[in-house]
């Protein structure tokens, strides 16, 4: 195990091994959306209520999920950067921040546009959704803070150092549905108990959150491997590759 | 030879800090006053915006005193450790054999002492300015003064993690502000649950538990933001 995690923490060696992850998780993402949202999109039942609108879920939920996900793994990278010095973690910690930002709007904008046809409002100034904006507004902070810094060594712990203080948060978020009364619905996923949603429209949902946190990790990886080669763009292997490639 | 070395108590360390931060502060006192009247003009601003009508701003006045409160620690975070930084005192703290921790714990008290304190004890003056009912006025100078002790724990976060970078002001913004919103929420919560006649220990006691964390976390990334922005 001990060298296992030695050999995380050599750039060059995560870059070759996530280069033979990357093609088989990409085809796993792809197959993965594909099925979820033809599935949802067009076999899942409508809603008695709500009719086709409420299809938006199949994005709308996997993207939550994982704007939440995404901010506890750039946390803990932040952390494994800070207490071991590690430079891939730092790495990843960097590339975390934008797309989750991103995620996080996609959750936001999708939020809204189910709110026009559900509640006749785009913005509800409810619990949940205002710690999502929180949330994103905590990713634009560790944005805006590493491109402040010209040192990138500062920035990357300045800013591990900012996600763990924005760590706190999470709880609150996740909370926040029991502590505030809200017009928003309260979670329909429960594992602990049975579900309030039908399992013909929570099937989809499950593919599409699956769907969702691959992409997360494809982007990610994607993200990471970029910035390895920008940062040891003078080291022999770097040069090599890049030789290599040329031809 | 280390045996030698006088060994300094905790409570020496952080009153020599607070000692020297209150002293200097005393040597500028133009500063000092400077968020106060921020907090005064800001919330005169309102009635001009809104209208002066009395049952409305009696209405919005938590939220317009408490946002306010909120922006001028804000702003006048960004002064905590500037001058240290700027002359090497911070530097030598780093140096120094006793804690990080104490110090920069006793810096932000400092601080709290000559923002957060007073904006809690002028609140209700203006509170009776944008017609404040008086049932909220108590629960306002003790919310403040609970909350604001998190706020200046929470932005002196920001102003070590920005006080290295030229360009700190409004970045120091973008940091510390979500970090701002449990703070504030509880906070007009208190108040609001006062004027209407409801008891406001709830939100006070949540109040409480995020002073509790932040005086025992915050000082932790303080130090650490400290050392990485004076290492850089």
């Amino acid at each position: 195990m001990w060298q296992f995690f030695h050999k995380l923490g050599s750039p060059r060696w995560f870059y070759e091994i996530s280069g033979r992850w990357l093609p088989w998780l990409a085809l796993l993402t792809a197959a993965l959306l594909l099925t979820g949202a033809v599935w949802g999109l067009a076999y899942a039942p409508p809603d008695f209520k709500q009719g086709n609108s409420f299809r938006i879920i199949y994005f709308h939920v996997p993207a939550s999920a994982v704007s939440m996900a995404c901010y506890m793994v750039m946390a803990m990278a932040g952390a494994v950067s800070l207490i071991w010095r590690m430079k891939l973690a730092e790495v990843v910690m960097k590339c975390c921040a934008p797309i989750g930002a991103s995620i996080t709007f996609i959750a936001l904008v999708s939020g809204a546009i189910w709110g026009k046809p559900t509640w006749g409002t785009w913005w509800v100034w409810d619990a949940r959704i205002t710690s999502v904006l929180v949330l994103f507004f905590l990713y634009l902070g560790v944005l805006a803070l590493y491109e402040a810094f010209d040192n990138k060594e500062a920035a990357g712990k300045a800013c591990a150092v900012l996600s763990l203080v924005g760590c706190v948060n999470i709880p609150i978020i996740y909370w926040s549905v029991e502590w505030w009364y809200s017009l928003h619905q309260p979670a329909t996923i429960k594992f602990t108990e049975q579900s309030s949603m039908h399992p013909d429209m929570l099937q989809p949902l499950l593919v599409m959150i699956a769907g969702f946190y691959c992409f997360f990790a494809v982007a990610l990886l994607l993200y990471t491997r970029s910035e390895i080669l920008f940062r040891e763009r003078n080291t022999k292997w770097v040069r090599a590759l890049v030789e290599k490639s040329v031809g | 030879m280390d045996n030698q070395q006088p060994t300094v108590s905790i409570a020496a360390v952080f009153g020599a800090t607070l000692r020297r931060d209150l002293t200097i502060a005393y040597r500028r006192r133009g500063d000092f006053v400077n968020p106060l009247i921020f907090f005064l003009m800001v919330c005169s601003l309102f009635p001009m915006g809104v209208g002066p009508d009395p049952k409305q701003l009696a209405q919005l006045a938590p939220g317009i005193l408490w946002v306010v409160a909120l922006l001028a620690c804000l702003l006048s975070s960004d002064n905590l450790f500037r001058s240290d930084y700027d002359d090497g005192s911070l530097e030598q703290m780093l140096l120094s054999p006793v804690s990080l921790y104490i110090q920069v714990l006793a810096k932000a008290m400092s601080y709290w002492l000559l923002t957060g304190f007073p904006l809690a004890l002028i609140a209700p003056l203006l509170g009776l300015l944008l017609h404040l009912p008086a049932t909220g006025m108590l629960a306002l100078v003790v919310s403040m003064g609970l909350g604001t002790v998190s706020l200046s724990l929470i932005g002196a976060i920001g102003a070590a993690l920005t006080v290295g970078l030229r360009k700190g002001g409004l970045l120091i913004s973008l940091i510390v502000l979500p970090l701002y919103i449990p703070v504030l929420i509880f906070g007009v919560s208190a108040v609001q649950r006062a004027v209407d006649g409801l008891s406001y220990a709830g939100p006070l006691a949540v109040l409480g538990a995020f002073l509790a964390l932040a005086l025992t976390l915050a000082p932790l990334a303080i130090a650490a933001s400290v050392r990485i922005s004076v290492d850089n």
